[in-house]
C-alpha cells in the first residue's frame, strides 16, 4: 500500500513536471530556418518550396504543433546566390537561433550554407539535387531529392532494356546539366552503352540545331539524352523535331513539370524521362505505398495554390516531414538527438519515394523511387 | 556534308537574326544620346511577355501585338521621363548606370506583375519545318530575319529622309548646335526611348515563339544584342544586323565544326579580334577627339 502510494505520488509529480515542462515549451516554438531561392534564376525551385513549407507549417500548427509546441518557420530568400545563402544561414543560426535548417534550393546555395551547418552542428536538410551534398557523408547534412546520378542510371537501364548501345548526349553547360553530364559519363559504361557524341549548349541559347545536327550525323546513334532544365530542354525538343531525328529522345527529371510540355508542345510526343511518383499519382498501381501520399499532396497543393504541383514542392514537403518526425521521435529539439533521429529515418513514404537513411546514406532513396514516364498527347504516361 | 553545313548556317541565321534585332535597339538610343541603354533587353522581355499573357488570356494575336508594342513604348517613355531626364545634366556614364538600375527595376516589376514561369507564343505561320537541300529551317526564323530587314529599312528611311530622324542624328552629333537651330532636344531624347522600346517589343514578339520568354529573358538578349551592336559599330543599324549575324553564325559554325564547348569563346574571340583592329566596330565612324 505504501509502495503504491509512493508510486502514485511519483506519478503525480512526474505528470506535473511533464505538463509543466509542456507548458513552458509551448511558449517556446520549434524554430525551423530555411534559405530558399524564391527569386532569381532558380525561383521555379524556391517558390513552390516556400509555399509548401508555409502551408504545411500552418496546418501542423492548427493541429496542435509538434510535441505540443508550435512550429515557427523563418524563410530567407537567397535569390539563388551562394554568398547570400551563406549570410542568411549565419543569421538563422546566430540570431534566429533555429533548431534545424531546411533548404538550399540549388546545389550552389546548399554548398555555401553547408560548412556553417557543419561547424555550428545544426541539422540541415537540403532540397538540392547533386550527389556532392551527401557524398562523402557529412555528419549534419541530409537531403531529400533524387540525385542526378540516379536519374542517369534509370535512363541508362531503360535504354539497355530496349537494346540501345550507342547514344548522343546533349547537356546544358551550367549547374544541373553539367553535374548531370558528369555523373552520366561516370555510370554509362556499366550499362554497356557508348556515348558517341557529347554536345553542350548554354542555358539561354535560342537554337541548338547545330549541336543536334552533329549528333544526328554521328555514326550509329540509337538515342539522344538531354540533361538540363528551364527553357533549354524545350528548345532541344523543338529543334529535335525540326531536324526530324528518328531515334528516341530521353530527358532528365529536370523537365518533369507541365511547363515543359506547354513550352515544347507537340514536339514532346514520345519523349521519355525518369520522374518521381508525384508526376503520375493516378497511374501508380494501387499497391504502391507512395500512391496515397502523392495523391494527397498533389490535391492539397493544387487546391491551395491553383497551380500544377511540381516535384520541387514535394522535396520541401519530404524535408519538413522527415524533420518533424525526427523531432517527434527525439522528444526534444536537442540538435544532436534530432540529427541522430533523422539519420534513423526508416521506411518514410514521401513524395520522392521510400526513404531509409543510414550513417552511410544521408539521402536514403532507392533507385525504385524513379519511374520511367513517356509523354503521349501532352500528358505523362507511366512506362516502367 | 553540305546539308550539315547548311543546317549550321540556318542555326546561325536564326540565332544571329535574334541578336541583330536586339542589337538594333541599342543603336537608336546611342545615336540620340550616346547613352548605352542597358534596359534594352527588358523592352524585349516586356514585348514578349505582354503579348504572351494577352494571347493566353484569349486576346487574338493581331490585337495583342500592337497593344504590347504600345505598352512597351509607354514603359520606354516613363523610363526616360522618370529616370533619365531628371539626370540630364549628369555624365553619360551616370546615365548608363541609371539604365542598369532601370533594367533591374523592370525585371523585378515583371516578376510581380506576371510571374516567374516561361511563356511562349504560337509560331506565326505554323511549326512545319521548311526543308532546303537536306537542312531544315523553321518558318518563324524567316519571320525574325524578315522583321529585322524591314526594321533596318524603316530606320534608314527615318534617319535619312524624315525631318525628325535628321534632327535626332543632329542632336547626337552636337547637342548645343542642334538646340540652336531649333531642334527640341528634350523631345528627341524622349522619342528615342519610345522608338527603341517599340523596336525592343517588336523583337521580343517575333522571337518568343523560338526562344520563349520569362522575366529574365532580357538579360541574355540584351547582352548578345549589345555584343552585336559593338561588333557592328555602336550607333549603326546596318552594323548591328551584320554584327548579330556574325556572332550567331560564328557560334553555330564553332559548335558544328569544332566543339560546342568553345562556341561562346569563339564568338567573343572574333569580337575582341575585330575591336582590336577596328576599335569603333565594323561600320562605326572613327572617333577622333581633339585635344
Amino acid at each position: 500500500m505504501r509502495n503504491l502510494m509512493k508510486w502514485g505520488a511519483t506519478a503525480v509529480v512526474v505528470a506535473g513536471c511533464s505538463t509543466f515542462a509542456g507548458q513552458a515549451m509551448a511558449a517556446d516554438p520549434i524554430k525551423i530556418g530555411s534559405i530558399l531561392s524564391v527569386t532569381g534564376p532558380a525561383s521555379f525551385l524556391g517558390e513552390p518550396e516556400k509555399k509548401t513549407l508555409e502551408m504545411y507549417v500552418e496546418r501542423i500548427n492548427k493541429e496542435g504543433g509538434v510535441l505540443g509546441r508550435k512550429v515557427e518557420l523563418v524563410v530567407y530568400d537567397d535569390g539563388g546566390a551562394g554568398e547570400k545563402a551563406s549570410t542568411f544561414t549565419k543569421r538563422l543560426i546566430e540570431s534566429d537561433k533555429v533548431d534545424l535548417l531546411i533548404g538550399g534550393s540549388t546545389t550552389a546555395t546548399t554548398m555555401a550554407a553547408l560548412p556553417l551547418a557543419e561547424r555550428n552542428e545544426v541539422p540541415f536538410i537540403s532540397l538540392a539535387g547533386a550527389v556532392v551534398i551527401v557524398e562523402p557523408v557529412k555528419k549534419w547534412v541530409f537531403k531529400t531529392p533524387h540525385t542526378d546520378k540516379m536519374a542517369a542510371e534509370k535512363v541508362f537501364s531503360d535504354m539497355k532494356k530496349r537494346g540501345i548501345t550507342k547514344i548522343g548526349m546533349i547537356s546544358e553547360d551550367a549547374g544541373f546539366g553539367k553535374s548531370g553530364r558528369d555523373q552520366s559519363l561516370l555510370v554509362v559504361k556499366s550499362y554497356g552503352i557508348e556515348v558517341v557524341a557529347d554536345e553542350i549548349y548554354s542555358p539561354k541559347d535560342p537554337d541548338v540545331t547545330a549541336q543536334l545536327t552533329k549528333i544526328k550525323n554521328a555514326p550509329g546513334v540509337q538515342a539522344v539524352f538531354n540533361f538540363g532544365f528551364g527553357q533549354g530542354p524545350a528548345i532541344v525538343t523543338k529543334n529535335f523535331k525540326q531536324l526530324g531525328i528518328a531515334v528516341p529522345l530521353y530527358q532528365s527529371h529536370g523537365v518533369a513539370s507541365k511547363d515543359y510540355i506547354k513550352l515544347a508542345g507537340d514536339a514532346t510526343e514520345g519523349v521519355r524521362l525518369p520522374a518521381a511518383g508525384l508526376v503520375v499519382p493516378d497511374q501508380l498501381p494501387a499497391t504502391d505505398p507512395q500512391k496515397p501520399v502523392v495523391t494527397a499532396f498533389k490535391k492539397d497543393y493544387e487546391a491551395a495554390f491553383k497551380s500544377d504541383v511540381s516535384t520541387f514542392a514535394g522535396h520541401a514537403y519530404d524535408g519538413l516531414q522527415i524533420a518533424l518526425a525526427a523531432i517527434n521521435r527525439a522528444r526534444s529539439t536537442d540538435k544532436a538527438k534530432v540529427r541522430d533521429e533523422i539519420e534513423k529515418t526508416s521506411g518514410y513514404v514521401g513524395t520522392g519515394g521510400l526513404v531509409s537513411m543510414s550513417p552511410t546514406d544521408h539521402m536514403g532513396l532507392s533507385p525504385s523511387a524513379f519511374h520511367m514516364v513517356e509523354i503521349r498527347k501532352g500528358d505523362w504516361v507511366l512506362s516502367n | 556534308m553540305f546539308a550539315a553545313f547548311l543546317q549550321y548556317l540556318f542555326s546561325g541565321l536564326t540565332s544571329g537574326a535574334i541578336y541583330a534585332l536586339a542589337g538594333l535597339g541599342f543603336a537608336i538610343i546611342y545615336n540620340a544620346s550616346h547613352v548605352i541603354n542597358f534596359a534594352q533587353g527588358e523592352f524585349i522581355m516586356i514585348g514578349g511577355m505582354a503579348t504572351a499573357t494577352m494571347v493566353a488570356a484569349g486576346v487574338p494575336l493581331y490585337l495583342a501585338i500592337p497593344l504590347a508594342m504600345v505598352a512597351s513604348m509607354l514603359v520606354g517613355v516613363a523610363m526616360e521621363k522618370f529616370a533619365v531626364e531628371p539626370a540630364r545634366n549628369a555624365d553619360v556614364v551616370t546615365i548608363i548606370i541609371i539604365t542598369i538600375g532601370a533594367s533591374i527595376f523592370m525585371r523585378g516589376a515583371a516578376q510581380i506583375i506576371w510571374d516567374k514561369e516561361f511563356h511562349s507564343l504560337p509560331a506565326f505561320s505554323g511549326e512545319t519545318p521548311i526543308a532546303v537541300m537536306g537542312a531544315t529551317l523553321m518558318p518563324q526564323s524567316l519571320w525574325v530575319i524578315g522583321v529585322a530587314a524591314v526594321v533596318i529599312v524603316g530606320l534608314w528611311y527615318f534617319f535619312n529622309r524624315t525631318m525628325f530622324g535628321k534632327a535626332m542624328l543632329g542632336t547626337s552629333h552636337n547637342r548645343l548646335a542642334a538646340q540652336l537651330v531649333g531642334v527640341a532636344v528634350k523631345k528627341v531624347l524622349l522619342a528615342s526611348f519610345a522608338l527603341s522600346a517599340l523596336l525592343g517589343a517588336v523583337g521580343g514578339i517575333v522571337v518568343t515563339p523560338i526562344t520563349f520568354t520569362n522575366y529574365e529573358a532580357g538579360i541574355m538578349l540584351g547582352l548578345k544584342g549589345f555584343s552585336a551592336a559593338v561588333l557592328g559599330g555602336l550607333g549603326n543599324g546596318t552594323g548591328a544586323i551584320v554584327g548579330g549575324l556574325i556572332v550567331g553564325i560564328a557560334e553555330a559554325m564553332a559548335s558544328g565544326y569544332l566543339s560546342s564547348a568553345y562556341k561562346d569563346a569563339i564568338a567573343f574571340i572574333i569580337i575582341l579580334f575585330v575591336l582590336f583592329f577596328m576599335p569603333s566596330g565594323l561600320f562605326g565612324k572613327r572617333g577622333t577627339d581633339r585635344v
